[in-house]
């Protein structure tokens, strides 16, 4: 499954400071869509809020709607737990539970859901995350080792075998190949463009060669001044952004004169 | 051939440190190598000279009463004491707001600084006479099981009373310890939970938790030793015999090792207070071997345990 996610005019503040302002977007299924900005401009903030990640922190809130399918994730009755269920995320930084073996990690998502699954259930879902994330070869001997002894790229490839054993519809990376060397980046990439085969991909990535290898769709986000929010100054067809954008200010940063 | 290899520089504030730190660190271990010395030393005359009265069937079946209750008592507390600190870690480090944990924290602490005489006379004054009628009702009710049958002590100065002071008294630094240690989950990790879908339990059962096992256990050992070691309280609190029994309602209970120094000692002459420093040195060994199980327990682990 995958789903089409519609943001209209998302406001995002943490207490009374708005760090983004009035987002208006359509991310599209089955597609790459990348957030790109200087540091500071509420790319983070804005994708942590498509999984209600952002209201973990105390004073946190959005205003503005979003949908996913036409459903309203922030509408009075969703429970939060649900929506995080159904969207996975990958963080910066490879965060494995490291008290858990390689194979438990892949199953503590799905656990949430179904405590009591048998053997054999187990064994196939953590074989078919792994090998959806290219892990499988890797650590198919060594199921039952911790998974903070791997690498820094097969941890992340391990967050997003996770991610993906749940079969949500959305996966968020948030930054996912900034901790790592350039041959697991390019791992996760390859990742990545395999997985918005099943899924909808957000990324947020610093890296434009990035945004421009992997992604379909990329939005430029940028703030004014420090204290000022992080605003929308472009969403379009990722080779239109990189090669003729509307936009001076994106002009600017994706040709490498500021940011 | 030569020795070409650059000399490494030493700096003088570099050589005063790592001596001062080394001479702390061994400072450590000769107090304990002279404690464990005078034990002993003081300990043979008890099995060289003549016989002593108290102990008159010999040294082992005199202390095992005691060994059992020194080590009845402080499981009883730990088993109340450690779901509680738990609990009371938690609620500071997860659930409360900022202000009020603070003030819960400091609680916490300021029960830690009660000298354990005060928690002496408050088990015999007030927690025994107030458990008094919940220890019938446990009796009557539940009495079927072996350690809650018997004859209930009329005064509530019984084995399970000594176990609540004791739970009570070691709360404070397994709480305020084990908070710590919760406060030290690493966020990425608690993140990773709730990303998954976790509701804010099952974050704690997955992150919070397993990572802060090892604490947990160090936590339970320090109230353990504190336990143990108890003397005041329970030489106050327990109405003491000399017999080995798991009731914990009854007016018979087995004394603790310290508790049974410190009641022994005005009046003991001769070689019975060899006798008694001879049991001391069997506190000192069970302390020991607690920590010992403690450190293995810890160890098994070490690869899952979050510091790598």
């Amino acid at each position: 499954m995958s789903k089409r996610i519609e943001l209209k005019s998302l406001d995002v503040y943490y207490k009374a400071f708005l760090a983004v302002e009035d987002v208006s977007m359509v991310i599209e299924p089955k597609a790459i869509t990348a957030f790109i900005g200087p540091s500071g401009c509420g790319k983070s903030t804005l994708i942590r809020t498509l999984n209600r990640m952002h209201e973990v922190i105390p004073g946190a809130r959005v205003e503005g709607q979003l949908l996913m399918d036409g459903e309203d994730v922030y509408g009075p009755d969703v429970d939060p737990v649900r929506v995080r269920r159904q969207v996975g995320m990958v963080f910066q930084r490879p965060n494995p539970f490291p008290t858990m073996s390689i194979k438990d990690n892949v199953l503590s998502g799905y656990k949430l859901n179904n405590s009591r699954m048998s053997k054999a259930e187990a064994e196939e879902i953590t074989e078919k995350a792994l090998v959806g994330a290219n892990l499988w070869n890797e650590v198919k001997d060594r199921l039952e080792k911790p998974g903070s002894g791997l690498s820094g790229g097969q941890q992340q490839r391990l967050c997003i075998a996770r991610a993906i054993a749940v079969e949500p519809d959305v996966i968020l990376m948030d930054e996912p190949t900034s901790a790592l060397d350039p041959i697991s980046t390019a791992a996760i990439e390859d990742l990545a463009v395999e997985l918005k085969e099943h899924f909808t991909v957000v990324i947020v990535t610093h890296n434009m060669q990035q945004a421009s290898r992997i992604s379909d769709m990329t939005a430029f986000f940028n703030i004014a001044g420090s204290g000022l929010p992080g605003k929308l100054i472009e969403y379009d067809k990722t080779e239109k952004v990189f090669s003729n954008p509307t936009e001076q200010q994106t002009e600017d940063y994706v040709s490498g004169r500021f940011g | 051939m030569t020795d070409t290899k650059p000399k490494a520089v030493r700096r003088l504030g570099d050589v005063v440190f790592a001596n001062l730190a080394f001479f702390a660190g061994v400072s450590i271990l000769a107090t304990l190598a002279t404690v464990a010395a005078f034990l002993f030393a003081q300990s043979v005359p008890a099995f060289t000279g003549p016989p002593i009265d108290a102990a008159s069937e010999g040294f082992f079946s005199y202390v095992l009463p005691f060994v059992f209750g020194t080590v009845y008592a402080s499981v009883i507390g730990l088993a109340i004491a450690t779901p509680l600190a738990i609990g009371i870690a938690l609620y500071i480090s997860h659930f409360a707001n900022r202000k009020f944990a603070q003030v819960l924290g400091y609680a916490v602490d300021l029960l830690a600084a009660i000298p354990s005489v005060v928690y002496g006379l408050w088990g015999i004054l007030v927690l025994a006479p107030f458990l008094s009628p919940t220890f019938n009702w446990l009796n009557e009710n539940l009495g079927w099981i072996p350690i809650f049958a018997g004859q209930v002590s009329a005064t509530g100065r019984t084995m399970l009373t000594v176990g609540i002071v004791l739970a009570i008294m070691v709360l404070p630094i397994m709480a305020a310890l084990i908070r710590e240690i919760f406060l030290q989950t690493p966020r990425l990790h608690e993140e990773a939970a709730l990303a998954l879908g976790a509701t804010r339990w099952e974050m704690i059962k997955m992150a919070v938790l397993p990572f802060g096992r090892p604490g947990i256990i160090s936590a339970a050992m320090l109230g353990l030793g504190r336990a143990l070691g108890e003397t005041m309280a329970v030489a106050m609190v327990l109405s003491p015999a000399a017999v080995v029994s798991f009731a914990v309602l009854t007016s018979t209970n087995s004394n603790t090792i310290a508790a049974n120094i410190a009641l022994q000692f005005p009046e003991a002459g001769g070689n019975y207070t060899n006798l008694l420093i001879a049991t001391g040195l069997v506190l000192f060994a069970i302390t020991m071997v607690v920590n010992m199980i403690a450190r293995w327990v810890i160890s098994r682990r070490a690869e899952f345990s979050g510091a790598n």
